[in-house]
């Protein structure tokens, strides 16, 4: 907006813009990002970016979300697919060259033979039998997501041969399937957990902020009562609570709300004293002075001050969860099979000598360390994000 | 002071209803599952093939109140404990007290050894990474960290076992040579003892280190970015004087709040490494006990924790109090 001002004379002309008066022009500004005037959000974003592991982890765990859609077509083999010919067999390097022959992405055959001294079965690759891996190829057929019949899948083993990158199981199953499949279950339950977690303290320590009072106290008693009861032995007796007759689904949604069940105490608090700070500002005042009911008050005019916070500090519970239900699986209390989760996986190499025999079993801890670490990162980048002025 | 009377009485009489509110809970939840100690062990009995002395069972059943309601049952056990009858183990068919005794030593021995090692390793590393923020250092530290806490518990207690099987040829796991375990105490036993701690310690301590950094370098960091800082950086202090003067005293506060969850801590142990490490600790006797409905165990030993854990909060908040006025001005009262 450049005015042209008569710099000769003495006196400044009254200046009067001749431009049509646009009421939307800040918020033209904003949208255009020039700096002076970005909205919240884009401040937030702007944070956030300047933690790179976050910004990372937070890509690399939304490729992971998505991955578990398409878990049948990355997987080479379906969960429950045995190969009773390879037992416990060790995992497949994938080789590029033969012999310094460049021949693509393929693996040695494996051949078994039985040690009869210990009766333990030594696996040796075979140099000579090459199996070429395929891509998009036609392998074990699979409903996908329940509709579409097809066999399609992104790497399968050569016609006849075997594909198993991290070696197999007890039952010849394929832990690399395994652990993709399992994805599914691990990933979800900390995110279903959080979010029953996140309703009940918002709305608990909502109305326990809001209202004061003997409700405040009864709440203020049931979190004091609720955390001075250690985690580990709460979840085992709630645990064990879930009939034995329940469905593997059944189970693995009690095991979700179990796990929020016990988790909202810390963010309720967050929740009460927060609201306890606010609900003195004017414009609190404001709301219910033109007739607002305690539900609208909270909800549009206070959580929203705070809800970057609070979205913050769930991220950073998702790894408990996952750790929770990977420790209680483990115990034999958590989810069971046919249910595959990377704890249930985990509880194969339970004992000392099958982890000297078949170290190749504790894979699975590999995506457990690396999801609680991302969520970590991704969380802790949030909360330096959530308060961009600071 | 008498205002801090006023709320120490307030907060000793809130523990009360806390306390019954608690019992309730952990009387319900041992009570949930479907079935009583004697239907699952006459259950365990029938599976190795051999047949429960009906009789015996019916009787033991009567003594212990099982045929009463539950609000007669609660009484019996909440009274009980009043005056130091924490009730009977089927299980071990001894009293609790007797079962939790040796084991409570050993869970409080490992358990002090790896807080005080937590602490000694965790706070300058946690000073360091707050003061370099940001830095490789700073970074590379958190990482270690995080890969600390990612790591479940059971798992590098397996690959520890595994890998101290194939450098030293011991089998590790329990807290000493079994021959002592039902010995008095000895220099041999100390020794045995002592040989074995190091990996508990190290397993159980690397989670809890991991989350102490992360506490002290965000608390620090928050008092470091307040003005009284820069005041006293621009009136020339040293910047090592300054740090220790102001900012890590302010940022310690969390450090007696923490107070409330370490005293269960000390008494309950890690279970599930114990329970990997087959610890003769308390941990995997109360996993054992809520497993196999010996109620009286699992019950007063969680009435125990809980007890504790309402103790160390309420020392820690009347800590607090004498520490920071503004909290016992707030203390008690909601607008």
């Amino acid at each position: 907006m450049s005015a042209t001002t008569h710099a000769q004379t003495d006196e400044l002309p009254h200046f009067v813009s001749t431009a049509p008066f646009d009421p939307y022009a800040d918020d033209k500004a904003d949208a255009g990002g020039d700096g002076a005037q970005a909205s919240q959000l884009r401040l937030m974003w702007w944070r956030f970016r300047r933690h790179r592991l976050a910004l990372i982890s937070g890509i690399a765990l939304l490729l992971a979300y998505v991955m578990i859609l398409f878990v049948e077509f990355l997987a080479p083999y379906k969960v429950h697919t045995r190969n009773v010919d390879y037992i416990f067999a060790p995992p497949q390097g994938v080789h590029l060259f033969h012999e310094g022959r460049f021949v693509g992405p393929f693996v040695y055959g494996q051949k078994m033979t039985l040690d009869m001294r210990n009766l333990r079965r030594v696996y040796t690759d075979d140099t000579n039998d090459i199996q070429p891996l395929r891509f998009f190829c036609h392998g074990e057929p699979y409903r996908f997501w329940g509709l579409v019949e097809t066999d399609r899948h992104f790497v399968c083993p050569a016609k006849d041969g075997q594909f198993f990158l991290l070696g197999t199981d007890r039952l010849g199953r394929d832990i690399f399937s395994r652990i993709l499949h399992g994805a599914r279950i691990s990933l979800t339950i900390g995110l279903f957990g959080v979010m029953t977690s996140f309703v009940l303290g918002i709305v608990i320590g909502g109305l326990a902020g809001y209202w004061g009072g003997w409700f405040d106290l009864v709440v203020q008693r049931v979190i004091e009562v609720l955390q001075s009861i250690p985690s580990i032995p709460l979840w085992l007796a709630l645990a064990a609570i879930l009939p034995v007759d329940w469905s593997p689904l059944l189970v693995y949604l009690g095991i979700t709300v179990i796990l929020g069940l016990l988790d909202w105490t810390g963010l309720a608090r967050a929740v009460r004293s927060k609201l306890l700070a606010l609900r003195e500002e004017d414009y609190v005042l404001a709301a219910q002075l033109m007739g607002a009911g305690s539900a609208r008050v909270i909800g549009r005019h206070l959580i929203p001050g705070f809800m970057s916070h609070l979205i913050a500090s769930a991220t950073l519970t998702i790894p408990g969860m996952i750790l929770g239900e990977t420790a209680l699986s483990f115990l034999g209390l958590g989810l069971r099979p046919p249910i595959t989760s990377w704890g249930v996986l985990l509880t194969e190499a339970r004992t000392v000598s099958v982890l000297a025999l078949y170290p190749w079993l504790l894979f699975p801890v590999l995506p457990v360390i690396f999801v609680i670490l991302a969520f970590n990162f991704l969380g802790d980048g949030l909360r330096d994000a959530a308060d961009p002025y600071k | 002071m008498r205002e801090m009377l006023r709320y120490i009485l307030w907060r000793f009489l809130v523990m009360i209803p806390t306390l019954v509110l608690i019992s309730m809970l952990i009387f319900t939840i041992i009570q949930l599952p479907p079935g009583d100690y004697f239907e699952s062990y006459v259950e365990e009995l029938k599976a190795i093939g051999e047949k429960a002395d009906m009789q015996q069972i019916d009787e033991l059943r009567a003594r212990y109140g099982f045929d009463q309601p539950m609000p007669i049952q609660y009484l019996r056990w909440a009274g009980g404990m009043l005056y130091g009858d924490f009730g009977y183990s089927f299980e071990y068919r001894l009293p609790v007290s007797d079962v939790v005794g040796d084991r409570l030593w050993l869970t409080i021995l490992v358990s002090t050894v790896t807080i005080a090692l937590t602490w000694l390793i965790a706070f300058p590393i946690g000073i360091y990474s707050a003061t370099h923020q940001y830095s490789w250092g700073d970074y590379g530290l958190t990482l270690l960290g995080l890969i600390g806490l990612a790591v479940p518990n059971f798992v590098l207690a397996l690959v520890l076992m595994y890998l101290a099987n194939i450098w030293f040829g011991t089998s590790i796991g329990h807290l000493m040579d079994q021959k002592y375990l039902a010995e008095p105490m000895s220099w041999a036993k100390v020794k045995s003892i002592l040989e074995h701690i190091w990996i508990p310690v190290i397993i159980i301590g690397t989670a809890g280190t991991a989350a102490m950094v992360r506490r002290v370098r965000a608390n620090l960091l928050d008092e470091l970015h307040k003005q009284y800082v820069m005041t006293a950086r621009a009136k020339g202090l040293h910047p090592f004087k300054v740090l220790v003067k102001y900012p890590l005293r302010m940022s310690l506060n969390f450090f007696i709040s923490d107070i409330g969850s370490v005293l269960p801590a000390i008494i309950s142990g890690a279970e599930i490494t114990a329970v990997v490490l087959s610890l003769e600790t308390t941990g995997p006797m109360l996993i054992r006990a809520l497993q196999s409905q010996d109620m009286y165990l699992a019950g007063s030993f969680l009435m125990f924790l809980a007890f504790l854990t309402v103790i160390g909060v309420l020392v820690s908040d009347i800590a607090l109090a004498l520490l920071d006025p503004r909290i016992r001005l707030r203390g008690g009262s909601t607008k």
